[in-house]
């Protein structure tokens, strides 16, 4: 049996009088890759949110390998430089360049010298295909290449696992490609993700499971094939149905 | 008007010494004020409730009165609670404590501009914190305070001037001097309105120097020439 790295357990999270989710359950395996799919406002982003303990969940367990990650006496900064995040935004510190943005967390957080800091960086740079970058600044880069520069940040810190949430949501249509490419190399090089995304060809080819998120909760699991072809739940069917016509209509008109 | 440029060239050294003595209360009431402003800044900001109210008490206090009134609690009325201060501690105190206030301000304003999602980014590669405001936040923050902040040293520059009244020998007190040998207070005043006006260009001068310098490549917040 695979490896678990991440157990979920009846994970809720309230704002105020808002439940975002309820009674959440999820276990990912070593080297699979898990994508969140769901209307927007079901919680998503929050659960990944959750995960990187950027939000304290209200109820329920999370653990990472056999730590439990929730417990009140949990160093949170040791537990984030174990879990890569990607956000939909980039969110690069603006005043470093690329290499720097790569750099800091080694050298601050992992406390490499900068030397070896400086090599690892070149590397992870290198194997988002910016190493002719890592000399300029975020605001000097295109959105695809602002995404690369941040997922090698996250790749800098030998992460378990990486989350990504909508990663390509901010970026201009010719620029998908590029991000979605490093994300799949990334994946069949057996890296363990959690991607929260609308794209649904990426969806299909890459993931070992789909998540179907609404309202809340988990409506459905399960294989591409399955999910996609074989439904079980009517809500399933309705939203790939939606989201499959939308960009299917886009591809027609580009 | 008053023949200024003659008396300006008869009194120039005595006005150069009052001048040094005007850059020295400039300089240190902004080193003053800068550490203590960002520190209420970042109280205001990162804070807990008590420290928070603090900051903005001491805030509103010192911007709501007038400097003058400041420096004669601190230079008469501290001896009545047992301490006294020289004029020129009084002085730098007055300036460093005052300016605290409005650059606290202006700091606090540029923090907040940079937003929640640096320190999120921040903290997801495991940086604590205090490391993120240290290595993150500030930074950009700073940078991007300069343009506003610029104000700040012109502004103390000039607000200096009321330390005469205690009796510092800075330039309005050398103004004073002129214009009672003299006769001529339009003439001296005139002579020394010129020497400010030398030195707020050159302050004038280095702030667009620091503001070029401390631009962050394809970051430019100012719209480009001919942009909205």
């Amino acid at each position: 049996m695979a490896n678990q790295i991440l157990t979920i357990k009846n994970l809720t999270k309230i704002y105020g009088e808002n439940t975002i989710f309820e009674g959440i359950d999820l276990t990912v395996n070593e080297g699979d890759t898990i994508v969140i799919i769901g209307p927007s406002g079901t919680g998503k982003s929050t659960l990944l949110r959750c995960i990187n303990l950027l939000t304290k969940p209200n109820g329920g367990q999370i653990w990472l390998d056999d730590d439990e990650i929730t417990a009140a006496d949990v160093n949170e900064e040791n537990v984030r430089q174990h879990i890569g995040m990607v956000f939909q935004n980039f969110l690069l510190f603006n005043h470093l360049n690329a290499l720097e943005n790569v750099k800091l967390g080694l050298v601050k957080v992992k406390k490499m010298d900068k030397a070896a800091a400086e090599t690892k960086a070149l590397h992870e740079l290198e194997r988002v295909g910016l190493s002719d970058r890592a000399h300029h600044y975020p605001g000097q880069l295109s959105g695809g290449q602002q995404q690369r520069v941040a997922i090698a940040r996250a790749l800098a810190m030998d992460p378990r696992i990486m989350l990504f949430d909508e990663p390509t949501s901010a970026l201009d249509p010719e620029l998908i490609g590029e991000v979605l490419e490093v994300m799949r190399k990334l994946s069949l090089a057996g890296m363990t993700m959690v991607v929260v995304t609308h794209e649904m060809g990426f969806a299909r080819e890459v993931a070992d499971r789909i998540v179907f998120m609404e309202k809340g909760s988990i409506v459905e699991q399960g294989p591409p094939d399955d999910l996609f072809y074989r439904p079980k739940n009517q809500r399933t069917r309705e939203f790939l149905w939606k989201i499959t016509e939308l960009y299917g209509k886009k591809e027609k008109e580009a | 008007m008053g023949d200024w440029f003659n008396l300006l060239t008869r009194f120039i050294d005595d006005f150069l010494v009052g001048a040094l003595v005007t850059l020295e209360l400039t300089g240190i009431g902004l080193v003053m004020g800068f550490i203590l402003g960002l520190g209420l800044a970042l109280s205001k900001v990162y804070g807990s409730k008590p420290l928070r109210w603090f900051a903005t008490g001491y805030i509103e206090l010192f911007r709501g009165t007038p400097l003058l009134v400041q420096l004669f609690l601190i230079y008469y009325g501290l001896p009545s609670l047992g301490i006294t201060l020289s004029q020129s501690v009084s002085a730098y105190l007055a300036l460093g404590l005052n300016s605290a206030a409005y650059q606290a301000e202006y700091l606090r304003g540029a923090i907040q501009a940079i937003g929640k999602s640096q320190m999120t980014a921040g903290r997801s590669i495991g940086l604590s914190r205090w490391q993120t405001i240290l290595h993150i936040i500030l930074p950009q923050a700073l940078r991007l305070a300069i343009p506003s902040w610029s104000n700040e040293p012109i502004l103390l520059l000039k607000s200096t001037g009321v330390v005469f009244l205690i009796a510092v020998q800075d330039l309005m007190a050398k103004a004073k001097r002129a214009a009672t040998t003299t006769y001529n207070p339009i003439g001296s005043y005139m002579a020394v309105a010129v020497v400010y006006l030398v030195m707020v260009f050159a302050l004038n001068a280095l702030l667009k120097l620091l503001e070029r310098k401390a631009r962050i490549p394809g970051f430019e917040l100012a719209g480009k020439k001919g942009e909205i």
